[in-house]
């Protein structure tokens, strides 16, 4: 009974996502095309402003990938990726901090001393936001459904708590990042050099997500939302799959909060707050949840109206409340499935 | 570490334990009988403690004004199941979750736009005010020994109208069969929607009580919505004995964790460090005690159905 629905079903959708090919891949490339031009142009007409502003919502969009890959393509509904985005930055933050004053962020049992090197500050942040999502994640994954959604939250909070009563970074006033972090051969300060960085990371970002969609890992966690006691009977656990598309998830997002904070220049603990958790969802649904350009759609929507509407009246939240509830409640495929066709049949 | 301090922080977490039990009830009320994750539940907190302000202010009394909060928080409660909930009862978890996001922008900024951004003024009654002594030489405020009073009063309530009554039937019937129940010909759309106004009710009593120790502002209802689902996550979602244990576990452990653990760390650092990493682990405390219960038990201490 469920085989055939489910046969039938995944055989509708094949030839009416083809019949949409070509205006997805249009909307795709306009979005990307895009983002990219607009802001070099706005570069070289002297408009520096909108340069930063497109960088935030390359940023923002790469983090929105990172959630992306653990709610839409793993059905693990992540309440706390405030974590790994404030955590990167705080790497950031930290390492700038220690690399200015010339002390050592550790000393004992070796000397770690902190660095202005964006490579350096990247890595750091990627394997330790990896590392913080293995001991989270191995744990909440245990529990599902509003469990996992719970505990992802309240571990974030206790993140959160922590940066928050920690005096030597800041506490609650945060952390200023004086000088940008550095790379070899470009002048990372300049702001279309930032922009082009920030772009690279997002584009990456969203191959790695494409690629591992399209492997066999893709297609166990593609299972392993869809139906995880089938593929527990076909021979492949889901705890592993979800463990590890988990912390790819999470270092992807980490790492945009590395680039986040270094655009700043600031780094707080509003970064780790359960509000940018929850935003970081919002933008993944307006977007189009389990899409690939989704989180860069929804992050272009989410700062345009943060700006625009934002500028008009200082209670654009409710809007964005109001626009939400509708998506929520009228609209499931979100924007990309608006512009582009859906995708997915569920 | 007088014994007095010891009395006096205890019962200082078995008042926060309390005040958290009135919020977890519902939401695991809630929960439990539509299956509905509800983060809006710290909005009708706010709603609660808004409310009992302005009707306070305008009255001149506290009674009025707290039964005018509860009404307030019923009615925009039962508004917003027939509005917005009642479309979300058959979607999934991350809808719910997206939804009710939703609705605590609406409700904050729409507070903040109607009483502006500065706190309210709430105090409590002239002949709430004041302290008691209790045995061992502890001055305690009474408004605070009052508050535990409350929170007790609401607990046996709650538990006569769940075992004793038949709207509590329902409620039990829709815990473990909504079908059929349904079936059997109770309105089932009444009843969801009665439950949601009587934890919105809880929600918005905790608020106004809370509201007139602390300030009533736009996101008070945020901090005590995070610890009431570590409360429900811990006691096991659905379960009201759950919420209970798990409201006094967390109200204690919070508050004397941040009143101990700083004077622990004092016995072999130096005061200033030992305040800092004091106060950082006492803030994570409740957390880490929530992870340490999931990883034993992953339904929390006293998972109700399934």
């Amino acid at each position: 009974m469920t085989n055939t629905t489910s046969l039938s079903k995944n055989a509708a959708p094949a030839t009416h996502a083809e019949s949409h090919f070509d205006r997805k891949g249009l909307v795709q490339m306009i979005l990307l095309g895009l983002l990219l031009l607009l802001p070099v142009a706005a570069y070289f007409l002297g408009h520096t402003y909108y340069v930063n502003l497109a960088s935030r919502v390359t940023i923002i969009a790469m983090a929105a990938v990172g959630l992306n890959l653990a709610i839409g393509y793993g059905g693990m509904v992540s309440f706390g990726h405030a974590a790994y985005f404030g955590l990167g930055g705080y790497v950031a933050g930290i390492s700038a901090y220690h690399a200015f004053d010339m002390t050592p962020f550790m000393s004992w049992p070796f000397s770690v001393p902190g660095s202005d090197s964006l490579l350096v500050v990247w890595l750091a942040a990627v394997v330790l936001c990896a590392l913080l999502a293995l001991a989270i994640g191995a744990i909440s994954l245990r529990t599902t459904g509003v469990y996992f959604i719970m505990i992802t939250l309240a571990f974030a909070q206790m993140i959160y708590y922590f940066a928050n009563s920690w005096p030597t970074y800041g506490g609650q006033d945060g952390l200023p990042i004086y000088i940008r972090n550095t790379l070899p051969l470009v002048d990372s300060s300049d702001a279309l050099t930032y922009f082009l960085i920030c772009f690279t990371g997002l584009v990456l970002a969203m191959a790695i997500t494409s690629r591992l969609m399209k492997s066999r890992f893709g297609a166990a966690l593609t299972m392993a939302r869809l139906n995880d006691v089938r593929l527990a009977t076909a021979g492949v656990s889901p705890y592993p799959i979800r463990l590890v598309a988990f912390v790819i998830s999470a270092a992807i997002t980490g790492l945009a909060g590395a680039l986040y904070a270094d655009l700043n220049g600031f780094v707080s603990p509003s970064m780790l707050s359960w509000h940018f958790s929850g935003e970081l969802m919002v933008i993944v649904i307006l977007g189009g949840v389990g899409r690939l350009y989704g989180p860069l759609a929804g992050a272009v929507l989410f700062v345009m109206m943060e700006t625009f509407l934002g500028g008009i009246t200082e209670y654009w939240q409710l809007f964005l409340g109001l626009v939400l509830l509708g998506v929520v409640l009228f609209a499931k495929h979100g924007v990309m499935g608006w512009l582009a066709g859906s995708e997915r049949n569920e | 570490m007088s014994v007095t301090l010891l009395i006096e922080q205890l019962l200082n977490g078995v008042q926060l334990g309390t005040m958290l039990f009135l919020m977890a009830s519902g939401l695991t009320l809630v929960f439990g009988v539509m299956g509905l994750i509800n983060l809006a539940h710290g909005s009708f907190y706010m709603v609660g403690a808004y409310a009992t302000a302005a009707v306070t202010a305008s009255t001149g009394s506290f009674l009025i004004g707290l039964a005018a909060g509860m009404t307030a928080a019923a009615l925009v409660g039962a508004l917003v199941e027939l509005l917005i909930i009642r479309r979300l009862y058959h979607r999934p978890h991350l809808d719910q979750v997206l939804a009710t996001f939703a609705l605590i922008l609406i409700f904050s900024e729409g507070t903040r736009w109607l009483f502006g951004s500065s706190p309210l003024w709430l105090s409590p009654p002239s002949w709430l005010t004041g302290f008691v002594t209790l045995p061992g030489e502890t001055r305690y405020p009474i408004y605070r020994l009052m508050l535990i009073g409350v929170g007790v009063a609401i607990a046996i309530g709650l538990y006569l109208l769940i075992s004793r009554t038949r709207l509590g039937m329902r409620i039990r019937a829709g815990e473990s069969d909504r079908e059929m129940i349904g079936a059997l010909g109770v309105n089932i759309a009444k009843l969801y929607t009665v439950v949601f106004a009587l934890g919105a009710a809880l929600a918005g009593l905790a608020g106004a009580l809370v509201g007139a120790l602390q300030s009533v502002q736009v996101g008070m209802g945020e901090p005590v919505l995070i610890l009431a689902f570590v409360v429900i996550v811990i006691g096991g979602i659905g379960s009201i004995k759950g919420a209970l244990f798990g409201a006094l576990l967390v109200g204690i452990v919070d508050t004397l964790g941040r009143v101990y653990l700083p004077l622990f760390f004092q016995t072999f650092m130096p005061p200033s460090e030992a305040t800092g990493v004091g106060s950082s682990l006492a803030a994570m405390l409740i957390y880490i005690l929530m992870a340490v219960i999931l990883a034993f038990k992953p339904k929390g201490l006293f998972a109700a159905n399934d």
